[in-house]
């Protein structure tokens, strides 16, 4: 045996060796023999998915390269060095099955929950999106003004595949066209009529009624005069003159300062990550600054936030506890009445009972939020006989209702693992019981119910996880309401910390963003969660498969 | 009560003398003493069944009802027509249908076979960094990745700039970040059920002169065909019933799924829409429905495979 082949896959295959030493052996003697050597469907469809796998990430590498993204380009470089170098060294034998799930987990799963720790450390949210030069950039936009006396210029609004430009005709005649993302540069076939710029080679003119139906866009756009900001740029009102603008507030490099010309006003850089006057006003764009632990001081002692957190922290405890507890009983007492194998139709009971776990948990949560409506709802308006019960609008009762229909949806699951784990038992220790004497109540508390919980015991850990941030359920039952009378945020009394963190994160794009404070909320969740589930699963040993 | 055992086992053995004494027995006993056994079994059954199903037979009462509002659908039944499923096709519905076929359908193909490779790799293999990549895929198990949900979303908002394929409204991105959840969530399950099966199976065809590759997609996978059914399934029924990353991903309406869709319904002009919500919801609930009491027998083996094997 040669020792280079002895990979350290390999190496600790040897010790508790089975597998592969037989395999190895075989390729020394006979190197033709190896899967990667011989050449047949395998070998090819490998080498297929291989050249498809390649392109993309050359793709994707190319395009973070020319976005200068370079974090994203690290990462694409090394997952396709990682991926090429796998699936063609004989090493690795281990990895060439794990690195596809590997890649996805380490991107989509453990990178965006590391990433969820360093925003929260953040200010990043509306108003600090990115980073200074961004801001610095989007502040000198923000602010230009129609250069006083500058010239009117003729303007002809054009497409360039369905990026709106500008093609203006200057005081020289000399047509100039762009977009936003190209200044404007000149264009020396264009047709010019009437002194209006009417055919120009490369983009399309755009027509009166187009123009009405994108106006807003029309009226947004600014095409840099050229590459240098401080030129300014273009922009129209009525699609039929333009106006060069430029910014009223001027950045100063070297000092690292911005100068409002118009009123004279220097603005210095804050540690809150905005641009800050002596007077104390601040400029409105500001840029992404580590805060430290301010988000969570925030949510456990900011007036607007401590009071719903702790109502809300409290709430999600006694949802994801009240959920297991009453869905685990009555799953329970249903699967000790229908344990009973002399019962007729039980097959047709149990299929029936299950039916609320087949339906998709939204349209159930959805279907509910209707049956329980106040005036129209089936349940009042039926059932009770018209009556005007605000199930989901008033605080107490909207909890009640929230466990209520959470009582429907998982029943069934835990009638479902009472039955499989009642079914399991061991007889003999049964028998042993009967033998021994014990009634059929002792037998059941001393032996069933024990056995019965060690056996469901991880799936309930999981249920309260489950529920814990069941976010479907309340936001499509309750969307969190009735609200807090006395909180200025939009939060209420269903809402479970899950759906506070959706309220606050601004996603959804109906409310300020604030991704820092999110993301920190998302860490506390994280904390309880998995400390919660780390003690239990410690306590039922799961650790212990591993061996 | 008196005599549960041999019942039991009668039923367990299957042989025919003793069984033919229960039926004996059980037209022997007086109705009392059969309702007491028995008879307040089928009680609680009928109320179960009657709690579970209720609601369902509301929800197809109200897709068939000819008035689409919350009120016309409170007497069941009241009038029969096809109106509201007619009515489904002048909206966005079997877009969203088929959006949410295919993102489901791709996630779960893909988490079976991310996840299978994976508990193949564990199960059979001893390499360095096997014990702590266990340990590390439980420990992920515990942070469940919907909770980051703002860090998707600024990572997609990133990831758009360079490749907008995999940037925010596009179904490639959601079924990416599905699959990024699929390992931690089912190794496990998978890894449990590969051991059962024998090694002495795949080292008698590496004799044979089998590869890995081989012995991985001839052997193993075939026999642990239950395992990726349940795995399939319940990936399928995860993905099709996900909202909140799903709402966050897909922002342009032909995009959306059915379970952002349809909130859209419910929540804006709750009235109106009633009758369509029915419809979509009973549609969108039969191939989930239909899959789970065909594969109910699986499912049930599934969910508890995971605990009483301990």
């Amino acid at each position: 045996m040669s020792s280079p082949q002895v990979t350290s896959a390999a190496t600790t295959a040897g010790s508790s060796g089975d597998d592969v030493p037989p395999r190895r052996r075989g390729r020394t003697s006979r190197p033709d023999a190896s899967h990667a050597r011989s050449y047949g469907p395998g070998f090819i469809a490998k080498l297929v998915l291989m050249a498809v796998v390649d392109a993309l990430g050359v793709y994707v590498v190319w395009s973070a390269w020319t976005q200068d993204s370079y974090g994203i380009l690290a990462v694409s470089l090394a997952l396709l060095v990682a991926a090429n170098w796998v699936y063609f060294t004989r090493r690795a034998l281990a990895l060439k099955y794990i690195l596809p799930g590997l890649g996805f987990l380490l991107v989509f799963q453990i990178f965006v929950v590391a990433y969820t720790g360093y925003v929260a450390f953040t200010n990043y949210g509306t108003g600090h999106n990115g980073t200074k030069d961004q801001a610095v950039e989007a502040l000198l936009v923000q602010n230009e003004r129609r250069v006083e006396g500058s010239p009117s210029l003729p303007l002809t609004v054009v497409e360039d595949g369905g990026t709106l430009g500008f093609a203006v005709v200057g005081e020289d005649g000399a047509v100039t066209a762009g977009t936003a993302e190209q200044p404007l540069s000149a264009q020396d076939d264009a047709t010019v009529q009437d002194g209006r710029a009417t055919e120009v080679p490369g983009y399309a003119v755009v027509d009166r009624e187009q123009i009405l139906e994108r106006q807003d866009e029309v009226t947004d756009l600014r095409v840099p005069v050229s590459d240098d900001p401080e030129d300014g740029s273009i922009r129209t009102t009525d699609a039929r003159t333009g106006y060069v603008y430029t910014s009223v507030l001027e950045y100063d490099a070297a000092s690292d300062t911005i100068t409002d010309t118009s009123t004279g006003v220097t603005y210095t850089p804050n540690d809150d990550g905005q641009f800050e006057a002596a007077d104390g006003s601040t400029l409105a764009v500001g840029w992404r600054v580590p805060v430290g632990f301010d988000n969570f001081v925030t949510a456990f002692s900011d007036g607007r936030y401590a009071q719903p957190f702790l109502k809300i922290l409290v709430w999600t405890f006694v949802f994801a506890i009240g959920s297991v507890v009453t869905t685990f009983l009555l799953g329970l007492f249903l699967a000790i009445v229908f344990n009973d194998t002399r019962l007729r139709g039980r097959r047709v009971y149990r299929t029936l009972m299950i039916l609320p776990y087949a339906v998709p948990g939204f349209l159930a949560a959805l279907l509910w939020s209707g049956l329980l409506n106040t005036r129209f709802g089936y349940v009042n308006q039926v059932l009770l006989g018209g009556a005007e019960i605000p199930w989901l609008t008033d605080p107490f009762l909207a909890k009640l209702s929230v466990l209520a229909v959470n009582l429907w949806l998982g029943f069934p699951y835990m009638f479902l693992i009472c039955t499989g784990a009642l079914q399991s038992l061991p007889s003999d220790v049964m028998e042993a019981a009967r033998i021994d004497g014990a009634g059929r109540w002792r037998t059941w508390r001393s032996i069933t119910l024990p056995l019965l919980l060690v056996a469901t015991a991880p799936l309930l850990i999981s249920s309260f996880a489950f529920n814990f941030n069941n976010f479907t359920l309340i936001y499509m039952l309750t969307g969190g309401g009735p609200r807090f009378a006395d909180a200025s945020v939009p939060l209420g009394h269903t809402d479970i910390l899950i759906s506070m963190v959706y309220s606050i994160s601004g996603v959804d794009g109906s409310a300020t963003k604030d991704f820092g404070l999110a993301s920190a909320l998302s860490i506390v969740i994280f904390v309880i969660v998995g400390g919660i589930s780390a003690l239990a699963f410690r306590s039922t040993r799961k650790f212990e498969e591993i061996n | 009560m008196a005599i549960p055992t041999p019942a039991t086992t009668a039923a367990a053995a299957g042989s025919s003398a003793p069984s033919s004494r229960t039926l004996t027995d059980h037209r022997r006993m007086r109705p009392r003493r059969w309702f007491t056994e028995l008879g307040w079994r089928h009680v609680v059954g009928v109320v179960a069944v009657v709690y579970a199903a209720f609601p369902l037979v509301y929800v197809l009462s109200a897709s068939l009802s000819e008035n689409g509002t919350l009120t016309g659908s409170n007497t069941l039944f009241a009038d029969v027509s096809g109106a509201n499923y007619a009515e489904l096709g002048t909206t966005m519905f079997w877009t969203w249908m088929a959006n949410t076929l295919v993102i489901a359908v791709a996630t779960s193909v893909g988490t079976v076979l991310m996840g299978a490779a994976a508990a193949y790799a564990f199960s059979r293999f001893r390499f360095a960094g096997r014990r702590i990549g266990l340990t590390a895929l439980l420990i992920v198990q515990m942070f469940p990745q919907m909770l980051a949900f703002v860090a998707i979303f600024l990572l997609l908002l990133g990831l758009g700039n360079v490749v907008p394929v995999l940037g925010l409204n596009s179904k490639i991105a959601l079924i990416a970040v599905y699959l990024g959840g699929a390992l931690g969530v089912n190794t496990f399950l998978m890894y449990g059920f590969f051991n059962t099966v024998p090694r002495e199976l795949d080292e008698a065809a590496k004799i044979d002169g089998a590869t890995h590759s081989q012995v991985y997609w001839t052997i193993i996978l075939r026999l642990v065909a239950p395992i990726l059914a349940v795995v399939a399934l319940l990936s399928f029924i995860a993905t099709f019933g996900e909202f909140i990353i799903a709402r966050i991903v897909l922002t342009s309406e032909s995009n959306w799924t059915l379970a952002v869709g349809l909130y859209g319904w419910v929540s804006s002009l709750r009235e109106a829409n009633w009758g369509l919500f029915t419809a979509g919801a009973v549609i969108s609930a039969l191939p989930v429905l239909a899959l789970f009491l065909y594969l109910q027998k699986y499912i049930v083996g599934g969910l508890t495979a995971g605990s009483v094997k301990g």
